[in-house]
């Protein structure tokens, strides 16, 4: 059954959540209330979303190569590229942190047996595919012109594309955030293990924490904003069409109210991630933990509170564009102190090139240059010339996928041998980092140029003189298409034939270290009890280290 | 700009260097070395938070001085008219002339553009002038524009707010001529349609607004005399400056406003007029602007005017 020779330290563990000794056959995951098996059934379907919109990308980098459009007509370039967006952010971004790894990871890094309501957690599963199956179906009846934003009237009048499907799944889509939201809160405030402390809580659970408070918070906004949206397109009521008396500016600011806060949803886990990543392969604790943890929250909060930054050159007020402005600033701070904390954290640790802190390191350098481009658009002078252009676009990938997508990657190597018991090719994944790093920026950066220099977002063609920058992004996506094909054959060939890791390969702290990987259903033989500071390798003689002996005396180096 | 750049390329060089120059200093030595413990200094924490907070701040007001100098348009300006729809740009000059995606303006004027939309949201996007606005259909949203072309040539003006199919199609060029040349062009292209004071005027005629906006005031409506720029006393005792957007409103939804001592009468043009008729009688009742508007009390105030009345008092 294994090509490879058994490891002589390590062997899986006679029964666990994956083994077919459990329950037998497709009944047993699809009516699974198991918050491991849930998570793979995010896992596989967010992929199949990551694929298609993936898929999209390609054809509209393609197209690009020429200034009059080399593939395909306008009406299927603007379809593709709405598409594009509502598969990747609907469906694959917002869930794909919290619902695969941290529905995987947060009851057996508090020492739970499962999340608060394991059957909410499938009922979650379920809304996500029905939501996504309306969204198919819309685009493969007709596609969706409106780009992701749905702006009216263009959206709820002036389209011919299948809209309503796709708004009705989007809306139904909204209720499984929702669910994993509360049932992330209700988990991380009851079902914390004897010992575990709220400040002894993985960076990454507090991280959660503030996502699910956007969550809830938001999703019902924009779930209801889309379904007025809806409405207005199939009754003809009048919201937001200002032919029938509605107003085309409240729906951006509905929109906006929950889809900038939609961005730390994405971005916030992502971050617990890279917490998690750093101290474990710098091998000491980090950094400004508890700054870490409240700046999570200061975001949540702050998120809330910027979304008219979207609207600065609609003729919005200019008090409240100044108010907006300070306060899209006053968000960047928080951002700025985790990636200050995770490099004063590397400083005097003891660094391993494994390939997760490969991916977390190009997480920080290309989140920081996305983050820092954010204060351009946040600047009102400077956003009146580089709003809605190819700027924009740059600058929200480099947050999206160079933090959110090399977090979520990342993520998936360090925890790959918890979820599956075994490892993946260290060299070719170490590789498939630097690929993926060098394919991404070079897609990306020149479109800060391109944005710069004037060319509009949304534009299936364009003047021949930004022709090479065009060009050079392409070549970039090539390379990136690459850098996640790779990741996904290895992945998925350790499954079967990767070497057994045993619980704990890199060795790394947290509660779901301790059990055996892949975990048992119910995730602990006994109940842990949490007696350790977060990341202390040096009073943790269970880790194997040289905890005693240290390369240099060590004393508090303030 | 150059300053948010250099901040920003500066703390995006020291972070890439910090993490290359620690990732090799400090690469694990062997297998089993644990790194050394730093403790946390709420100093160290409290100066990463001030120091960024402080260039932050500074960027926003450099931002915020811009930005409240563009929207606020100045006095002396050239009045052009654009009219976004699916997928063109029509444009009149002061003197009525119509250009469909070309904009003709003479160097060293302050150019100011007031934008509607016939269909979806545009935006009016002139990058080398690093202006744009967003067109919006409807009642309440007349945008305008402002910038002031130092330099003759052509550039390039693109629509950035996606409205359709042919989006990027949706654009032209800005014509930059000396002052004397624009006067000469404008003179010269011949077959102007009469400027939009007057098609205004004709309009006004045509859709019979004359029967009873009363020049004297003795209408059934206010007369329009004096009208643009000015207070005008609603029922129920608000004011409201009558500006383009007001008399827009006014035009397609006359109800939505009442002017004290006046019966909702009016009936509702919502559907009846282009976006370029209402700009022309726009421009009509801005040219009355200058003369005297009846004295007060002259209107037939029969209901209303009992009511409004104890409510300026009060105030």
């Amino acid at each position: 059954m294994n090509d490879t020779p058994p490891n002589p330290e390590h062997q899986l563990p006679d029964r666990h959540y994956l083994s077919a000794s459990y329950r037998a056959g497709l009944r047993s995951w699809f009516l699974t209330t198991d918050h491991k098996r849930i998570a793979l059934l995010y896992l596989a379907s967010v992929t199949v979303f990551f694929f298609i919109g993936g898929v999209f990308a390609t054809m509209i980098r393609i197209h690009l190569l020429t200034p009059e459009g080399a593939l395909v007509s306008p009406e299927t370039y603007n379809k593709l590229f709405t598409m594009h967006g509502v598969a990747m952010i609907f469906f694959f971004l917002i869930p794909s942190i919290p619902a695969v790894l941290g529905n995987f990871l947060i009851p057996i890094m508090i020492g739970a047996k499962d999340l608060a309501f394991p059957k909410i957690n499938l009922l979650s599963w379920y809304i996500y595919i029905i939501g996504g199956c309306f969204v198919l179906y819309s685009f493969s009846t007709g596609g969706l012109d409106t780009g992701w934003t749905f702006y009216p009237p263009l959206s709820s009048i002036y389209s011919n594309s299948a809209v309503t499907p796709a708004v009705i799944g989007i809306f139904i889509n909204g209720f499984s955030s929702i669910l994993t939201g509360l049932n992330f809160i209700v988990t991380i405030h009851t079902m914390r293990a004897p010992g575990m402390t709220w400040f002894r809580l993985p960076l990454f659970c507090w991280a959660h924490y503030a996502t699910s408070l956007v969550m809830i918070l938001g999703t019902p906004v924009v779930a209801i904003t889309l379904l007025l949206a809806g409405l207005e397109r199939m009754f003809h009521l009048g919201f937001f069409n200002p032919s029938m008396g509605g107003d085309p500016i409240l729906f951006q600011h509905l929109f906006w109210f929950y889809s900038h806060p939609a961005v730390y949803i994405m971005i916030l886990p992502a971050m617990g991630v890279i917490s998690e990543i750093i101290p474990t392969f710098a091998r000491k604790p980090i950094f400004g933990y508890s700054f870490i943890a409240a700046s999570s929250i200061a975001i949540a909060v702050i998120g809330f509170l910027v979304w008219a930054h979207h609207m600065f050159v609609t003729g919005e007020s200019t008090y409240a564009a100044l108010a907006f402005s300070f306060l899209s600033f006053l968000v960047a701070i928080p951002s700025a102190v985790k990636v200050f904390n995770w490099t004063a954290t590397l400083y005097k640790g003891s660094i391993s090139w494994d390939p997760p802190m490969i991916y977390a390191l190009g997480f920080i350098g290309l989140f920081t240059i996305g983050g820092l481009t954010g204060l351009f658009l946040a600047c009102l002078g400077l956003d009146i010339h580089i709003h809605d252009t190819y700027f924009v676009i740059a600058h929200f990938h480099y947050i999206m996928v160079g933090g959110a997508v090399m977090g979520y990657v990342g993520g998936l190597h360090f925890w790959w041998p918890k979820i599956t018991g075994r490892l993946y090719p260290k060299a070719l994944a170490r590789f498939a980092a630097i690929v993926l790093f060098v394919g991404f920026n070079l897609t990306f950066f020149p479109q800060f140029i391109l944005g710069y220099l004037g060319m509009p977002r949304r534009y299936h063609s364009y003047p021949p003189e930004f022709q090479v920058l065009n060009v050079l992004s392409t070549a970039g996506a090539s390379i990136l298409a690459l850098g996640y094909l790779l990741p996904m054959c290895y992945l998925t060939w350790s499954m079967r034939y990767g070497k057994v890791a045993g619980p704990n390969p890199w060795p790394a702290t947290g509660l779901e270290w301790k059990t055996d990987s892949p975990p048992p259903t119910e995730n602990f033989h006994v109940t842990p009890v949490v007696d350790w500071e977060p990341y202390d390798f040096r009073h943790r003689p269970d880790l194997g280290l040289a905890a005693g002996a240290p390369l240099a005396p060590a004393h508090g180096d303030d | 700009m150059i300053f948010i750049t250099s901040v920003c390329v500066f703390f995006a060089a020291a972070i890439t260097f910090a993490i290359i120059y620690f990732f090799f200093k400090y690469h694990r030595k062997t297998p089993d070395a644990v790194g050394i413990v730093t403790h946390e200094d709420p100093r160290l924490e409290v100066a990463w938070i001030i120091v960024p907070l402080i260039l932050a701040m500074a960027m926003f007001s450099w931002g915020a001085v811009v930005y409240v100098d563009y929207r606020h348009t100045p006095s002396d300006t050239l009045d052009i008219y654009v009219v976004g729809k699916q997928w063109m740009w029509k444009i009149q000059q002061p003197n009525g002339l119509k250009e469909i995606n070309e904009l003709h303006v003479p160097v060293g004027r302050n150019i100011r553009l007031t934008l509607a939309s016939e269909d979806v949201i545009h935006d009016f996007f002139v990058p080398a002038f690093r202006v744009k606005m967003d067109v919006i259909p409807g009642n309440n949203h007349y945008n305008t524009m402002w910038f002031r072309p130092t330099k003759a040539g052509r550039y390039h003006f693109f629509c950035s707010q996606y409205c359709g199919t042919n989006h990027a199609l949706m654009g032209g060029w800005v014509i930059v001529m000396e002052p004397t040349e624009y006067a000469a062009w404008l003179s010269g292209s011949g077959g102007a349609d009469g400027n939009p004071v007057t098609a205004g005027e004709k309009l006004f005629a045509e859709k019979a607004c004359a029967t009873c906006h009363l020049a004297n005031g003795t209408g059934r409506a206010p007369s329009l005399n004096g009208l643009f720029g000015s207070q005008v006393p609603l029922a129920g005792g608000a004011t409201v400056v009558a500006d383009e957007a007001y008399i827009r409103e006014s035009i397609l939804q006359p109800n939505a406003k009442i002017v004290a001592g006046y019966l909702p009468l009016m009936p509702a043009f919502q559907g009846q007029v282009t976006e370029e008729q209402i700009l022309a009688l726009t421009a009509y009742i801005k040219s009355l602007q200058s003369l005297p508007a009846p004295a007060k009390g002259s209107g037939v105030a029969p209901v209303r005017g009992a009511e409004t009345a104890p409510a300026t008092e009060k105030k």
